[in-house]
């Protein structure tokens, strides 16, 4: 028997989890002398309060799906993704090259041709970790933090003495040309005399996010190699007993993962800089393991995680430049987050479980 | 001569840009010999050099520093602790939320002390470790060979360089010769054996990550106070996963980890003094140097230059059974 009703695991644990999170966030904004209400003010007018706004944060909610799905699909198969970040790093490489290199007629077919390429560059750079965690053993979680660094070398090196054009001191490629420029939210939805979504990054690659979280949500739920990937992830040696071999569920589960977060570069690279620069992911191959965690590993859970650390991460720029408060204010919430969604998670659940059970012994 | 004169100061360099390597690799000697994971080495030594350049700049006393460093990553210590053994929780995300935490909060608290962008004032005079110069290091400094390797390359660090060399012998010893080490690796082999035997694995466990923060925080002052004059955001850069990669390559093993660190440490001083190297027409870029580290322990745990195994009940919480 269940210790608790389903309710209370998918939506009041997070709930707390995430409360616990923000009071903690309220206390260190008191700690350093500013007040937690006029910052959540600031955010929020900041983020959602003009088309503008909404444009940032939608454009970095499209980032976080893309890692979030990426951490989760690793999560039901029980591995944890750290790569995303070198994964999204080298998709960003693969984007590029597609933009630079040919010359396409037009920007739909160019997008189909870097997805693909970006899907490609980032499920290569998971595909070692997870051939050396199948094979020789060796902790996805170690291989994949040290893949880190060797992509953000291996990028480096690229920009600084392959693809840097000739006369630029700036580590970064040149320029896409025109014709691969993506429409962003201020085409697709402005009227000539309502100008929306006026400078902001968000672009058409929000629709291809949606899109990934409801194929990643077919393929976990409503396919075999979904039950697969999840049957291994609850028991290997269940799984074994019926027939899943690990070998492949693990190359497969971290080829998808790294073709998600390589994804993500059709956003950053091709959809808002329009070039490669140096850190174009910024981090967000991190906070796809907070989404993933807050949103239980389920796409619609990543969805709302990710439009969650959208309006964060939009919000706290908006807080640096109007308030005497740094952008790191969202690290630390990020880093809260984690923590109780993630490492203290049993901390929430087993009170929680023991209220449930003796609120069942006296209905009995 | 000039070659000679070169080598001693890449190998001095080696020796500061180790020590940090060294001290953090000591840390998580301890905590995963006792089973408990630690990626959040880096998180401890950023905040420990934060806090530890805060209170130098602000007491002017350096040792008041250390505390404070070795207090805030002790903090974060018992946050892991509390996580990963009272909670059952997962160390690795344990881990991440603490990296993060602390990179968070370090320029969050900089920025709110002192209004300079994330970073605390430069320190001086006592505020700083001073370098110690060993007795005659002066007068022998013109002896051929001799003279340099002592005056420059032993002599003229600061304490905590020599602390961190000496924790090699120290760890061998707590871990191979004492009561309290057989225990420690035991609970990290088999804790249900400890248990059985009467000794609490919990403490065992909190006492391991105890003095990895205690390592870490020493580790973090170092770079705070003596390597460098002060705290810049983010100024650990890395060196917390480059000491989790030297333990890799150590294979958990204290005297290994002193050699990993040194070499670790004579890669980052190469690439800091010579950025691309030629080598008779075949150029090495300065990035080969930096990913060297991670590539080297990809390889070491790959298995095919001999096999990392760690110890068997990392990562893994324990459950007393009823």
């Amino acid at each position: 028997m269940e210790k608790m009703p389903k309710w209370a695991d998918v939506i009041l644990i997070p709930l707390i989890s995430l409360m616990l999170a923000a009071i903690l966030s309220a206390l260190v904004i008191l700690a350093i002398g500013e007040n937690p209400v006029e910052a959540v003010q600031l955010m929020v007018t900041g983020a959602l309060g003009s088309t503008y706004g909404w444009g940032y944060t939608l454009y970095y909610a499209t980032n976080f799906m893309f890692t979030g799905l990426a951490v989760a699909v690793a999560f039901h198969a029980r591995m944890f993704n750290i790569g995303g970040e070198g994964q999204a790093m080298l998709g960003g490489l693969g984007v590029a090259m597609v933009c630079l290199y040919v010359d396409w007629p037009h920007w739909s077919i160019a997008l189909l041709a870097a997805c693909a390429a970006s899907m490609l560059f980032g499920a290569l750079w998971a595909a070692i970790p997870a051939y050396l965690q199948a094979k020789r053993g060796s902790h996805i979680v170690i291989t994949t933090i040290m893949f880190n660094f060797i992509a953000a070398a291996f990028l480096n090196y690229m920009l600084v003495n392959v693809m840097r054009p000739q006369g630029s001191q700036d580590p970064a490629t040149a320029r896409f040309p025109d014709n691969v420029n993506l429409p962003s939210f201020q085409t697709m939805f402005s009227t000539a005399e309502n100008v929306v979504f006026r400078g902001a990054p968000a672009n058409i690659t929000f629709f291809i996010a949606l899109l990934a979280c409801v194929v990643v949500w077919a393929l976990i739920w409503r396919t075999r190699l979904g039950y697969e990937i999840r049957a291994y992830g609850h028991s290997e040696t269940g799984a074994v007993y019926a027939g899943i071999s690990p070998v492949r569920i693990t190359i497969i589960a971290m080829l998808i993962s790294g073709g998600l977060a390589g994804l993500m570069a059709i956003n950053n690279v091709m959809g808002e800089a329009e070039r490669l620069v140096l850190n174009s992911t910024e981090g967000a191959g991190f906070i796809g393991i907070a989404v993933a965690l807050m949103g239980r590993s389920h796409p619609f859970g990543v969805f709302l995680a990710a439009l969650l650390f959208g309006f964060l991460y939009q919000g706290g720029a908006e807080l640096a430049l109007w308030a005497s408060i740094p952008r790191e204010l969202i690290v630390v919430i990020q880093a809260l987050v984690i923590l109780f969604t993630g490492a203290l998670d049993n901390m929430v659940r087993m009170p929680l479980e023991k209220l449930f059970l003796g609120m069942r012994k006296r209905a009995e | 001569m000039e070659f000679f004169v070169t080598l001693i100061q890449v190998l001095d360099s080696t020796i500061r840009l180790s020590t940090p390597l060294l001290l953090a690799c000591l840390a998580g000697l301890f905590s995963e010999r006792a089973g408990i994971f630690d990626i959040g080495l880096e998180g401890k030594m950023l905040m420990a050099a934060f806090f530890s350049a805060a209170i130098a700049a602000v007491t002017g006393s350096v040792w008041l520093g250390l505390l404070a460093g070795i207090a805030s990553s002790l903090l974060l210590s018992g946050l892991h602790g509390l996580a990963s053994i009272t909670f059952r929780g997962n160390q690795l995300i344990s881990g991440v939320a603490i990296n993060f935490l602390a990179s968070g909060l370090t320029v969050l608290v900089a920025q709110s002390w002192f209004q300079q962008g994330g970073r605390t004032p430069s320190l001086f005079g006592g505020g700083r470790f001073e370098p110690i110069n060993f007795p005659f290091a002066e007068s022998l400094s013109g002896v051929p060979i001799f003279g340099p390797i002592y005056s420059e390359l032993l002599s003229g660090h600061s304490i905590l360089v020599y602390v961190a060399f000496l924790m090699v012998p120290a760890t061998w010893w707590i871990l191979y010769r004492t009561r309290f080490g057989l225990r420690l690796r035991a609970v990290g082999e088999n804790p249900a054996a400890v248990d059985t035997a009467g000794v609490s694995v919990v403490g065992l466990r909190f006492a391991a990550v105890a003095i990895c923060g205690v390592l870490c925080g020493i580790a973090g002052a170092y770079l705070a106070t003596a390597l460098q004059a002060g705290f810049v955001k983010e100024m650990t850069a890395g060196r917390g996963f480059i000491a989790l990669a030297a333990l890799i390559f150590a294979k958990w093993r204290p005297w290994h980890a002193m050699w990993a660190c040194l070499l670790f440490g004579l890669l980052q001083a190469v690439a800091l003094r010579f950025q691309n190297i030629d080598l008779g027409g075949v150029v090495i870029p300065v990035q080969v140097m930096d990913a060297l580290p991670y590539i080297l322990t990809v390889v070491i745990l790959a298995g095919f230059v001999g096999k990392a195994i760690p110890p068997r009940a990392g990562g893994e919480p324990y459950v007393k059974e009823r």
